[in-house]
């Protein structure tokens, strides 16, 4: 699949390994890419013997004048017309390293192509018509690369036959180019003035244009820093599946980076359980001595049994990757219809895959103008960085420590719809102390259940002021605890007159005290016990919040009655006040209360008794598993 | 049942130490050659198919790429086929071919199944002859589709063997009546790969897309995968490509092994599928029989 012009092997005859760095040529269309790389390869040794004596006949044959850019065309065709030209890759070698040109220029999914690969990219070259100047491309192409987080920028000022070769102009053009990548974070490696067509600049410093001193390209592109190998990176070995074909139990994946042995002492995340690696199994030879690094697939057995599943990461103790459920990616969108806050997704990371809600889109880019930056949604073919939140816990890291496990995918309906890397885990969260050690609980959660007949859940009652939440949710405790179970009530108001003491009615402090709800709810339900929770949590992506806090425990009541009854009751007299002016922020008058449209139970308490109410709370929480039957459920259970 | 993630809270990790460097000085790993690279991602892809999907098979051509793709899952899956290989028969192949077939499906341990294909009358009067005689073949595969219900079939086609499947992804859609739509192809990236088909379709999976002509000879080599003797020289003549006897026919080669034939690939402009009748008939039959799912 790759265009290899010289052969690839990157070993130098004494054995040491060159360098290889991978990059690409951007910049408006007409500015001579194509140019530049053919004479890339010719001054760099790199075509076959006879291609451009060749090529350069053939033009005369056809009474053309020879182009460099026609070489390109030529490697091309002859290599296959089919091969679809975002698989080319060009290399080619400088004095000290080895060359990818990834990514052909001058085609047409550009966006797309430049992301999936030139998020790989060590470095690029941003060429410029020195008649021309630079154009609206140039900076589009300028700031994708600041996107992309591409640093190792060396401008190129191509054409400069057509200026006379004139250092005036190059200057202007250079400060030019030079503010607005500044402007962007990116400080140019080299500004040099070229003719691509003639050679000037290329490979050599011509008299034409003797008043540059700085590196030709050839030079700069000799002077780019390779990425760190990944095998120089921690470990981290993404696991595919676990196999048990035979009496091994075999943990399967592709060493993403870093390496094994046999004997490791490995952490596996997110669960944060260590172990130590028993043997490295192969076939038809096993198992393997020695050390495998970053891009083998592999199979480790652990010296003891533990819950390991598809998605987890190997990583040695002491260097592993963080666990999150939020991270900040920076992400390009390939769907037809706008990525938007709120929506629901499944991530990707390796392959793990969590679902997961946009919190937030922080910007929302089209590469094509970089005019919008509405940071309402992100369109096809556009770009954006957003906060994700996660239904499941994963191991990530940064893209920038990790380019592997630092990336993700975002699929829709099953089906790919965007990539993006991870800027940041933790987005948007406090930064948690690292000397907090969380302790668990002696008991198991099975004794629990044993003694409750029932686990732990958390019930959360939503529904406008005086819609009956507390009675129900006070009917409810009653009922569970004479059974012999263990339920906690925690009402908002009570919550609020201590723990919630800080906050408002702003929509912020709302949140705040629904996921201070919710953490407090999700930590009883994991001891065992029943939360109920009665709230009115108007906002539906709050409640959504505490869902994902709570995750499979969560059951969600909504009280839905009407509203011409719950003002008619007010027991507290708020509605009452509400009409009067006299308080603000007041749920219930107006449309600011948010109804759920998958609650797993509706109950209209105008048209039923809290007996009946209560029977069919109790009856939910036995179709879904929270309380036990008979004591036969009990024993499938354990 | 547990409704809570008991182990998703906190159990005594701290995962945010900074990153450390983890390799001493000297113990790297010896570096992966070419053919290493290429296995590697094969073995990738093969795990993420039996992890993905419900129910899988293999389709063997009994050719060499399909041997190196059986050869590619038992490293996956350390030392087995843990999903049926299936060969779709014209009953037409050649002796060697079921010889072949025979010994190495009981040698290799293999769930094969062969299935047959519906007789010529059956198929597309309108494609020319050999294509028509390929056509059967695919009538045979929707047959033995709908008979076991797999929705996944791994197939060992490459991208450098013929133009139209350059464009080929490696798991790649087939819909209702197992087409191949060339236009309406998910992305895929990062080796993340789109493994939902829709209800009642399935995904043809290609583990060995990215490997060339010379590669599956260089491996075939290095670990020693049995070959049928067709593909070696005898009179001036070998087969590069092996079919049906009645629309594949050789070419001239006097490579006897396999560093002869991969000498002979440097040397070579003929392309590998030359000695195919279907491919030169019309322009368009191998594009058509791809949409109406051929391999």
């Amino acid at each position: 699949m790759n265009m290899i012009v010289t052969p690839a092997s990157p070993a130098t005859p004494n054995g040491t390994t060159r360098p290889q760095v991978r990059i690409v040529i951007v910049g408006h269309v007409d500015h001579g890419k194509s140019t530049l790389v053919g004479r890339l390869l010719h001054e760099t040794g790199s075509l076959p013997d006879g291609k451009l004596e060749m090529l350069k006949a053939v033009s005369a044959r056809r009474g053309m004048p020879f182009e460099w850019s026609f070489l390109l065309d030529a490697l091309q065709t002859e290599r296959d017309q089919g091969i679809t030209i975002d698989t080319t890759q060009i290399r080619f070698r400088t004095n000290s390293r080895d060359i990818v040109l990834i990514d052909a220029p001058g085609h047409a999914e550009f966006l797309r192509n430049m992301i999936t690969g030139a998020s790989q990219a060590d470095g690029a070259v941003l060429i410029i018509d020195a008649l021309e100047g630079v154009r609206d491309q140039t900076r589009r192409h300028g700031y994708l690369l600041h996107l992309l987080g591409v640093k190792q920028v060396a401008v190129v000022v191509n054409k400069m036959d057509r200026v006379d070769f004139s250092a005036d102009r190059f200057k202007e053009i250079s400060d030019e180019i030079s503010a607005h990548l500044n402007g962007l974070g990116v400080t140019p490696t080299a500004v040099i003035p070229i003719s691509a067509r003639d050679g000037d600049g290329v490979a050599e410093r011509t008299d034409r244009i003797g008043w540059y001193k700085g590196p030709t390209v050839v030079e700069a592109l000799d002077q780019l820093e390779p990425a760190r190998p990944l095998e120089a990176l921690a470990l981290r070995l993404p696991v595919q599946a676990i196999y048990k074909f035979d009496d091994r139990r075999i943990v399967a994946g592709r060493i993403e980076s870093g390496s094994l042995i046999a004997g490791d002492e490995i952490v596996i995340m997110p669960a944060g359980k260590i172990t130590k690696i028993k043997t490295v199994e192969s076939w038809p030879v096993t198992p393997v001595a020695g050390r495998q690094g970053a891009g083998r697939s592999v199979g480790i057995t652990l010296d003891r049994e533990l819950f390991i599943e598809r998605g987890d990461i190997v990583a040695h103790a002491g260097s592993a990757p963080r666990e999150t459920r939020r991270l900040r990616a920076r992400i390009f969108w390939l769907h037809d219809k706008p990525l938007a806050k709120g929506d629901q997704l499944l991530v990707r990371c390796g392959p793990k895959e969590s679902r997961a809600t946009v919190v937030a889109i922080e910007k929302a880019v089209d590469p094509g103008e970089l005019s919008s930056t509405e940071n309402k949604a992100i369109g096809r073919n556009h770009v954006g960085e957003i906060d994700i939140s996660l239904s499941s816990p994963i191991a990530a890291d940064p893209y920038t420590e990790n380019p592997r496990t630092g990336r993700l995918v975002i699929e829709v309906s099953g089906r790919i719809a965007g990539g993006g890397l991870v800027l940041s885990v933790d987005a948007g969260q406090r930064a948690v102390p690292v000397d907090i050690v969380p302790v668990e609980s002696a008991l198991r959660p099975d004794e629990r259940s044993a003694r409750y007949q029932h686990n732990g859940a958390v019930v959360w009652l939503t529904g406008l002021p005086a819609s009956g939440k507390s009675t129900l949710a006070k009917a409810l405790e009653r009922r569970l605890f004479t059974n012999g179970g263990s339920p906690i009530l925690l009402d908002g108001d009570t919550l609020r007159a201590g723990l919630n003491n800080d906050l408002g009615f702003s929509a912020a402090d709302r949140s705040e005290n629904i996921r201070r709800l919710a953490e407090v709810a999700t930590h009883l339900a994991r001891n065992g016990h029943i939360a109920i929770v009665a709230a009115v949590s108007p906002a539906r992506e709050d409640r959504a919040a505490a869902r994902r806090i709570a995750d499979t425990a969560f059951r969600e009541i909504h009280v839905a009655t009407p509203a011409e009854v719950c003002e008619d009751r007010d027991p507290k007299g708020h509605y009452k006040k509400a009409r009067a002016g006299a308080l603000a922020s007041f749920t219930g008058i107006g449309n600011d209360y948010e109804a759920p449209q998958a609650a797993e139970l509706v109950i209209d308490t105008s048209t039923r008794t809290v007996a009946e109410a209560a029977d069919e709370i109790e009856q939910m929480l036995k179709t879904t598993g929270v309380l036990f039957d008979e004591m036969v459920d009990l024993a499938a259970n354990i | 049942m547990h409704l809570l993630r008991t182990d998703s809270g906190a159990d005594g990790r701290d995962s945010r130490t900074p990153v450390s460097e983890q390799i001493p000085v000297g113990l790297t790993a010896p570096s992966m050659d070419h053919l290493d690279q290429l296995e590697a991602q094969s073995i990738y892809i093969f795990r993420e198919a039996f992890g993905r999907l419900k129910k899988i098979a293999l389709l063997w051509s009994l050719g060499k790429d399909s041997n190196v793709m059986i050869w590619l899952a038992r490293k996956a899956f350390f030392g087995r086929l843990p999903f049926p290989a299936l060969h779709v028969d014209t009953g037409k192949k050649f002796p060697e071919m079921y010889r072949f077939r025979d010994h190495y499906g009981k040698e290799w341990d293999l769930d094969l199944r062969v299935e047959p294909c519906p007789p010529i009358d059956a198929v597309d009067p309108t494609l020319p002859p050999a294509a028509r005689s390929a056509a059967r073949k695919t009538e045979g595969l929707k047959m033995a589709l709908g008979k076991y219900g797999f929705d996944g079939l791994i197939a060992g086609i490459r991208r450098d063997e013929e133009a139209t499947r350059a464009k080929e992804r490696v798991f790649s859609p087939r819909g209702l009546e197992g087409n191949w739509d060339v236009r309406d192809q998910p992305p895929e990236f990062w080796d993340h790969f789109n493994a939902s088909p829709p209800q009642g379709a399935h995904l043809r999976i290609h583990p060995i897309l990215h490997w060339t002509e010379a590669d599956i000879w260089a491996y075939t080599k290095r670990e020693n995968i049995p070959i049928i003797p067709l593909y070696l020289s005898q009179n001036g003549k070998r087969y590069r490509s092996l079919g049906d006897q009645d629309i594949t026919n050789p070419v001239n080669s006097t490579a006897s092994n396999i560093d002869e034939i991969l000498a002979e690939l440097e040397q070579t402009k003929v392309p590998e599928r030359a000695g195919r009748a279907l491919d030169h008939e019309t322009e368009d039959a191998f594009e058509r029989l791809r949409v109406a799912g051929y391999l």
